[in-house]
């Protein structure tokens, strides 16, 4: 029976509903410490697509990989309590303020020095930036292929995978030598909830902190330095109130309303 | 000088609508820097394609026209992109933000160490100043989209790197042919581009549906929120838009909450409308909705609650219960279109 070494990008993400006056810095860069932290919605998907590999194929190992500050732990012990075999955090101040490029040069870092992988899987895009593209370029960096909008990983071997992806007006079943990075869309199977026993058994487990220096990342390659986009400036919205027509809700006003549209050739 | 490049992205045997609204915005934004406007078609059976693309006022069309490259797949295509690009150094790269351009575009990026920003609703040219260096850059390409989920707009810069790379959302921008620019086809040779080590990904089996809706070219749109209680609440909407000849869309919420499906969501992670006529039913107006509608002639809003923020700009507003309004707007449609 095969066995397969998953690694799982996962992202610690502002809750993008919940924003706040003090959410933006001066910068224009993310105050995170001003908005609740949340397991990236896509990232479960991912992970449960991991999970899935390993209950088929007993004995394969699913390795959580995160980028954040000290608290995105959270993110790796959260998939360790739904059945991830463990996995590291990569966190160091030279890493702040990174692009979606810089990102994914580290990531790459990281994931060489996990060393084994068959497939790298991840969220399609994080509710922060709505992106898409760490995972594209993650697979880039480490020269491997890439299949994104997975919605199932339908079957493996030793050599391949094989997945249904949603693609604008259809599906693909898509075939890519191992190894290989998947994306995997929201509208992919649900993730199982934490694990009772995971929960008890594996709390004390000590999710490993790596720097720039424990992945041999150029410095210069990571965080604001390695990020060849820059912010050049953040606006709130702010709509232009328009001068609307009001109007009840009995019989007279809409006939009146249908009237007027119909005169001015808008329905009709 | 360099050029503003455009990939077109191919449906079949057509250049995709976005790609349309690219070549558009591409050309406007060649002539602001005096330079020229470069396509890529690459496909299978591409004789002719050229009809479709020279009209946006392309002074140079390159062609990759081989069996490998339909139906697309990541590798073949980025390496076109990424030796075509080290070959003619442009300035300027554009791309749809559709599963297709967010798929390569990374891929592109990332091989040429240059940045990308995804999901452009606005493109324009204008200079930079870095706070740091006090260096001043000349016609940068201002990338300019929502973020945060669609709560705040940024405008982004890359100020080092070529080419600046941007994917642009469908429906955003206009598409006007230009006329004819220098209109000069290159044909390229697909091997010189595409190893064997490319096709390692094959598409073994594709089903295309009929699409269910038309909603980003409706001229009328009936979208309903949370308001509208139930998949069967929704079910009013489908008679109003019936009536109307009208396309049914809906806001987040209402996806969320299983009234509707996920293909017909409006917003700033769903569809972009511009209808002539957008009636909002039961759609309280977060921000995120708004970036997918705000562009509609004329809005309606139907909510019970007079301050929703939707209400604010919307040019009609009605207050009452959508249960009550919608039956009454489509009796009266009905009486006036005997």
């Amino acid at each position: 029976m095969d066995k397969f070494n998953i690694i799982v990008l996962a992202k610690q993400v502002p809750d993008t509903r919940q924003v706040g006056k003090d959410a933006m810095n001066a910068d224009g860069t993310i105050n995170r410490a001003a908005l609740p932290a949340v397991f990236n919605p896509e990232d479960l998907n991912a992970l449960e697509q991991a999970l899935a590999i390993k209950d088929r194929f007993p004995g394969s190992i699913v390795t959580m990989l995160t980028m954040g500050p000290e608290r995105a732990k959270e993110i790796v012990m959260e998939g360790v309590y739904r059945g991830a075999d463990g996995g590291s955090l990569l966190t160091d101040r030279l890493f702040a303020g990174a692009d979606t490029l810089a990102t994914s040069y580290a990531l790459s870092t990281a994931i060489r020095k996990i060393g084994k992988y068959d497939i790298i899987i991840g969220g399609r895009q994080a509710i922060d930036g709505d992106t898409a593209q760490v995972g594209p370029q993650v697979a880039e960096k480490l020269g491997l292929n890439q299949i994104t909008y997975v919605e199932e990983v339908l079957d493996m071997d030793s050599k391949s995978v094989t997945v249904k992806r949603v693609i604008t007006g259809g599906v693909e079943t898509v075939k890519a030598p191992l190894p290989c990075v998947l994306t995997v869309n929201g509208s992919a199977a649900p993730c199982r909830p934490r694990n009772a026993k995971l929960l008890m058994g594996r709390k004390n487990y000590e999710v490993p902190a790596w720097t720039v220096a424990d992945v041999n990342a150029d410095p210069a390659k990571c965080g604001l330095s390695g990020s060849p986009t820059k912010v050049k400036k953040i606006e709130n919205i702010v709509f232009q109130a328009k001068e609307s027509k009001r109007y009840g809700d009995s019989d007279a006003d809409i006939a009146a309303l249908v009237d007027e549209l119909a005169v001015n050739h808008i329905i009709g | 000088m360099n050029s503003v490049f455009v990939y077109c992205e191919l449906e079949g045997a057509q250049v995709a609508p976005v790609s349309q609204e690219l070549l558009t915005k591409g050309r406007s934004l060649a002539n602001q820097l005096g330079v020229q406007l470069e396509a890529i078609a690459a496909g299978s059976n591409l004789k002719g394609i050229e009809n479709q693309i020279l009209q946006y006022g392309v002074d140079v069309l390159h062609v990759f026209d081989d069996k490998c490259l339909a139906p697309y797949t990541t590798a073949p295509h980025s390496a076109i992109l990424v030796k075509l690009f080290q070959e003619e150094q442009p300035q300027i790269a554009l791309m749809g933000a559709t599963v297709i351009g967010r798929d390569l575009g990374p891929r592109v990026s990332s091989a040429l160490g240059s940045g990308l920003t995804a999901d452009c609703t606005n493109l324009e040219i204008g200079e930079y100043e870095d706070k740091k260096t006090g260096k001043v850059y000349e016609n940068l390409l201002y990338q300019i989209r929502p973020a945060f989920g669609g709560n705040i707009i940024a405008t982004i810069v890359n100020p080092d790197h070529r080419p600046q790379m941007a994917t642009v959302r469908q429906g955003v921008m206009k598409n006007e042919p230009a006329g004819k620019g220098k209109g000069e086809i290159k044909n390229h040779k697909v091997s010189d581009y595409v190893s064997a080590a490319d096709m390692a990904v094959s598409v073994i089996d594709r089903h295309m549906q009929k699409p269910s809706h038309h909603l980003d070219t409706a001229s009328i749109v009936v979208a309903g929120g949370y308001g509208m209680g139930s998949r069967e609440g929704f079910e009013m909407l489908y008679k109003l838009a019936d009536a109307l000849h009208a396309e049914v869309g809906a806001s987040r919420a209402a996806v969320d909450a299983g009234f509707v499906d996920h293909d017909r969501q409006i917003g700033q992670t769903g569809i972009t409308v511009r209808p002539k006529l957008y009636i909002a039913c039961g759609i309280s107006g977060q921000i995120q909705h708004i970036a997918g509608m705000r562009e509609s002639s004329l809005i309606m809003s139907i909510n019970q609650d007079p301050d929703a923020p939707i209400n604010a700009i919307a040019d009609y507003v009605i207050t009452g219960r959508v249960e009550d309004v919608i039956p009454k707007l489509i009796r009266h449609y009905k009486e006036i279109s005997k």
